[in-house]
């Protein structure tokens, strides 16, 4: 016997009675002989202690270190209560909420993470979330080249490379086109998108903070968009818009990005959350599950997935959209994360994570060794050149306990010497004196 | 039993046509909406869009239906029926009175190739 | 009642649930014109109201470890504790750009997970990027179109779905650029072969297709599609949604598919959350393995790798690697389970439904007889002289604390209420079952009146679903001052 499966011989033998045959296999006897009982090569069954060894023993091997890197996947702290809460079995076994009577629970909690969504970005409509920031935005190209009937969309080229790798996969294997718009001292040249937009553009992508964590200033670019009635996309961290001005402020049509921030732990990258907020006007077009308000038979206020009529379930080949559930218990999590820190909370995790980086930055270049690449405000990743050995400066770091800063040559071999560092709300001056220390002994 | 209007033209599809002249108003039929169930939403076009035979040019949406809304003839749209964005339940209530578009038809002979009231009664049985 | 409203509407102003360190890091504003202007109206609760709320929530959630949960096509087996707690060590929250030789434990957890998905289903390579079940089917889907493409062969634009499938199918054929064709099944389900016959041509990339089935029915003439197919240029595509019956018993490999998705979820159990967070590894044959997504892991002698880009992928489609937490999960039910008791998973899922079946085909219309295998589809009750639907049946068993089977799909029948009872369900669970399901079908016989008006026991009863499409209120500023 096997602790998940409970069948005993008499059960077994019950319900071969009841069924009419003698035996478990001749349930299996319509399949083919040859393709039957094939021999792999798999691990032995495994107690529980043996599991908790084997786990321990793989964790260990992978080294406790202090991150100085963001670039898309940021260390702030989660409060404990959300592991916790998120780990009750009714959010955690459940289904998505097909049945919304005995959903509830899961139905409320995304339409308050939509809420919060729409809150932060200060759009319409949020819908129950993506499966990270990358493809959000790769969802959100397919919903403006549907929306305008157009197969061009311009992007920055200082978006994060692996959000713009996703997008060129995405659009490979379609009729579809990426134009990119140049980059000026480490900021989209809006001059060059001026001169790349057209009329048969259907969207344009852009991101703040950048790559380069650097604030680029949109609240000037919707003009020129509109004019070619085409839609503007934007990524932005979504506990940034916090503190950082809204996409809602600057007339965004979509708004999409990665909400690890908002309590998720770095899982080396993953599950995260992407999340996608559009106005009403496009809310039809949106992807993904979307959860609204209604009454029951008797009046009461109630909560269930609406506007169906968009979805792949329904819609099959001509759904904008594939997507079906995705990161729903991560929703949760932003959610329960949102609810604890509260409006001064959320805030103050952000504006900490600022000043850290600043700080950070400011001690950084003080060293001959080391000089800042680009003259604007960043907010949590800031990036460095230096005259010393990348792999040296990730060694020595390495030794200490530290995991060093993003080598941007590792993506792109011309920027050879480029060290983006992060800092957030969880290091200490301590730890970034440290740091620093360590660099200047090179 | 669905109901059936004489005097439009009708589509195999379930669009029904009123002619006025150089205009035609268009609708879907009563099978249509008994089929989709609850309306919640019509995609409505813009005016001075071009509708063309066959090709889809609205959407209508149920709570767990969608369907295309095909032009059972070539035009420009004139006039669109707004009161469909907030009451998509009108087509629900009355489909014949309440038409999705008037177009004003490039080519009246296409008339010829839709059906009669009784072709159409009879395709729906 | 409090904790009856939305998390906006509990706590008052000033009030906090955090806490930080007040670490003085010196004087750091943001320049003006880049900071939000507008107000910021989250909540603001103590940690015991937000805790007590959040539990409340949970209140209103049915789980599997309340009761049956039967939902065909979505196996809703048990998710051990265990796994959970493995999930949760230190070790594995590391970043994702910790360099290679600082992750090797992470790195050989996905290594191994691919070496076991692969011996598992006869597919040589996997990746363990995709995030869900229909990322998988999109990947799987690129594949099939770059080996085309590469071999100059840009006419097969076409892919074949049998008219059973998952909506998601033909959705992840659009969305990879390909027309879908639909093929029409036999009565139960199967493929029909001379139909096959006549859409199979040079325009064809190829097929997905699910086997068992989304009727529970193993399709017997696999191999000879799988002939007809590739000798017709095309690729097979297994939908792993239905892997649960073949584990340790058949393999998707075997039968001649060259590219599949897992829905871990779902066979390997790790749980569904809710709806998400799952994944969707895709296993291909060795000739399509050059495509798989970057980045990719690799074991290079004693030593895990992980190679971020090559010449021949279909390119990056997350942003990392996938969802690591859920593939921790996956690997430890996979070592939970181990070499010795997959083939019982097939065994006893397989033989869980067919007692349902044969237990209760008296009082539900049983379309297709016979043998299934994990699964099965009713096509609504026996008697319907009451006019009482699938969907009522499905909210009468609400009240018997019972989540319902999946209802109106497959599209192929009109009452469809399919009913998945997966291994690790006890015999005396699902006779419990067994009687509540021949309670409900008297009800609706007697006093049908009573299933058609259900559920009456849960917090709501049934919704106005065309008011919430119609007048759509999605957020809490929409229904603030109602």
């Amino acid at each position: 016997m096997f602790k998940y499966l409970p069948h005993t011989s008499e059960d077994i033998k019950e319900m071969l009675e009841t069924i009419g045959v003698s035996s478990i296999d001749e349930l299996f006897k319509e399949i083919p002989n040859d393709l039957m009982d094939p021999s792999f090569d798999v691990p032995k069954s495994h107690s529980e202690l043996e599991l908790r060894r084997r786990m321990n023993e793989l964790a260990n091997k992978n080294l406790a270190l202090i991150p100085f890197v963001g670039a898309g996947a940021y260390d702030h702290y989660t409060p404990s209560v959300i592991r916790h809460l998120i780990e009750r079995q009714e959010f955690l076994t459940a289904y998505t909420p097909y049945q919304p009577e005995i959903s509830q629970g899961t139905l409320q909690y995304i339409f308050e993470y939509q809420s919060i969504v729409a809150e932060l970005t200060q759009m319409d409509v949020s819908n129950a979330s993506m499966y990270d920031g990358a493809t959000a935005t790769a969802e959100a190209m397919f919903m403006a080249t549907a929306a305008r009937k157009k197969q061009i969309v311009l992007v920055s080229k200082t978006m994060n490379p692996n959000i713009i790798n996703v997008l060129k996969t995405y659009t490979r294997y379609r009729e579809l086109e990426i134009v990119f718009i140049d980059e000026k001292e480490g900021q989209t040249d809006l001059e060059d998108l001026s001169s790349k937009i057209s009329k048969e553009v259907a969207g344009v992508i852009l991101q703040t903070p950048n790559y380069y964590g650097i604030i680029e200033d949109f609240s000037s670019v919707k003009k020129r968009i509109e004019e070619a009635k085409s839609l503007f996309i934007l990524n932005q961290d979504l506990a940034s818009l916090s503190i950082l001005q809204t996409p809602g402020s600057m007339g965004v049509d979509i708004a999409v990005g990665e909400a690890q921030t908002l309590g998720l732990p770095l899982s080396y990258g993953g599950p995260y959350i992407g999340y996608l907020a559009t106005t009403s006007k496009l809310m039809r077009k949106m992807p993904g599950r979307i959860c609204g308000v209604t009454t029951d038979t008797e009046g009461k206020r109630a909560y269930v997935l609406t506007l169906q009529a968009r979805e792949q379930h329904i819609r099959r080949e001509k759904a904008n959209s594939n997507i079906c559930s995705n990161q729903s218990l991560l929703a949760l999590a932003v959610t329960v994360y949102t609810a604890v820190m509260g409006k001064e909370g959320v805030k103050e995790a952000q504006m900490n994570s600022y000043k850290a980086t600043h700080y950070l930055a400011e001690q950084i270049n003080k060293l001959d060794t080391f000089e800042l690449v680009y003259d604007a405000d960043f907010f949590k990743d800031v990036l460095f050149k230096t005259t010393l050995n990348e792999e040296i400066v990730e060694e020595a770091l390495l030794k200490e306990g530290i995991l060093g800063p993003l080598q941007l040559s590792k993506f792109d071999s011309s920027k050879k010497g480029q060290l983006l560092f992060s800092a957030t709300e969880k290091r200490t001056k301590q730890e970034i004196d440290h740091l620093v220390q360590v660099l200047e002994a090179l | 039993m669905s109901k059936v209007v004489d005097g439009l033209y009708y589509a195999a599809t379930h669009e029904w046509v009123r002619v006025e002249g150089d205009y035609a108003f268009i609708g879907i039929t009563d099978y249509a909406q008994d089929s989709l169930g609850e309306i919640v939403f019509v995609e409505l076009p813009e005016v001075d869009d071009q509708l063309d035979k066959g090709e889809e040019f609205s959407t209508i949406e149920s709570v767990k239906a969608a369907s295309d809304i095909l032009a059972p003839l070539t035009g420009t749209v004139v006039l669109i029926n707004d009161e469909l964005e907030d009451s998509p339940e009108l087509i629900n209530e009355d489909p014949y009175e309440n038409w999705i578009v008037k177009v004003e038809m490039e080519d009246k002979s296409e008339l010829n190739a839709l059906l009669s009231a009784s072709e159409y009664e009879e395709s729906i049985e | 009642m409090y904790y009856s409203k939305t998390i906006f509407e509990l706590g008052r102003k000033g009030r906090k649930g955090y806490s930080l360190p007040n670490e003085d890091y010196g004087q750091y504003e943001l320049p003006t014109h880049l900071q939000r202007t507008e107000s910021l109206d989250l909540p603001e609760v103590s940690e015991l109201e937000a805790v007590r709320h959040y539990t409340n929530v949970s209140f209103k959630n049915f789980g599997i470890e309340k009761g049956f949960y039967p939902l065909g096509s979505c196996t809703m087996k048990y998710n051990p504790k265990i796994n959970q707690d493995m999930s949760a060590i230190e070790g594995f929250h590391i970043h994702p750009y910790q360099s290679v030789k600082a992750s090797q434990g992470l790195l050989e957890l996905y290594y191994e997970t691919q070496r076991i998905l692969s011996e598992l289903s006869g597919l040589d390579e996997f990746t363990l990027n995709p995030y869900a079940g229909a990322h998988g089917e999109l990947i799987g889907l690129m594949i099939m179109k770059k080996y085309h493409q590469d071999r100059n062969d840009h006419k097969r634009t076409k892919v074949i779905v049998p008219d059973s499938a998952h909506g998601t199918n033909p959705a992840s054929a659009s969305v990879a650029g390909f027309e879908s064709v639909e093929v029409k099944s036999n009565f139960d389900g199967t493929v029909n072969v001379e139909d096959l016959k006549k859409v199979l041509g040079d325009d064809i990339a190829g097929i997905m297709m699910t086997n068992p089935n989304t009727l529970g029915i193993f399709e017997k003439d696999i191999c000879e599609i799988a002939k007809l197919v590739h000798d017709a240029g095309g690729l097979l595509y297994y939908d792993g949604a239905n892997l649960n019956p073949l584990l340790g018993q058949v393999r998707p490999g075997d039968m001649g598919f060259d590219i599949m998705h897992i829905n871990v979820h779902k066979t390997f159990s790790t749980p569904h959350g809710g709806g998400g967070p799952g994944a969707g590894p895709v296993g291909v044959k060795k000739y399509l393995s050059e495509y798989l997504p970057v980045p990719r892991v690799k074991k290079v002698e004693d030593q895990y790798t992980l190679e971020l880009d090559n010449d021949t992928t279909i390119g990056q489609i997350s942003h990392f690697y996938g969802n690591i937490g859920v593939i921790v999960k996956t690997y430890s039910f996979l070592l939970s389970v181990g070499k010795e008791y997959f083939k019982d998973i097939s065994k006893f899922s397989t033989l869980n439904a067919n007692y349902i079946k044969e237990s209760l085909k008296e009082y539900y219309e049983l379309p297709i007889k016979g043998i299934c295998k994990h699964e099965f589809v009713f096509d609504g009750l026996k008697d319907k002289s009451t006019h009482v639907t699938t969907l009522d049946v499905a909210k009468r068993l609400l009240d018997y604390d019972v989540h319902p089977p999946t209802i109106y799909f497959p599209l192929i029948f009109k009452e469809s209420l399919m009913i998945e009872p997966v291994e690790s369900e006890s015999k005396q669970t699902i006779d419990n079952f067994i009687e509540i399901m021949k309670k409900v079908a008297l009800e609706a016989k007697e006093t049908p009146e009573l299933v058609k008006n259900a559920p009456y026991t849960t917090v709501v009863k049934r919704l106005d679903e065309a008011e919430a499409a119609r007048n759509p209120k999605v957020k809490y500023k929409d229904i603030q001052h109602d």
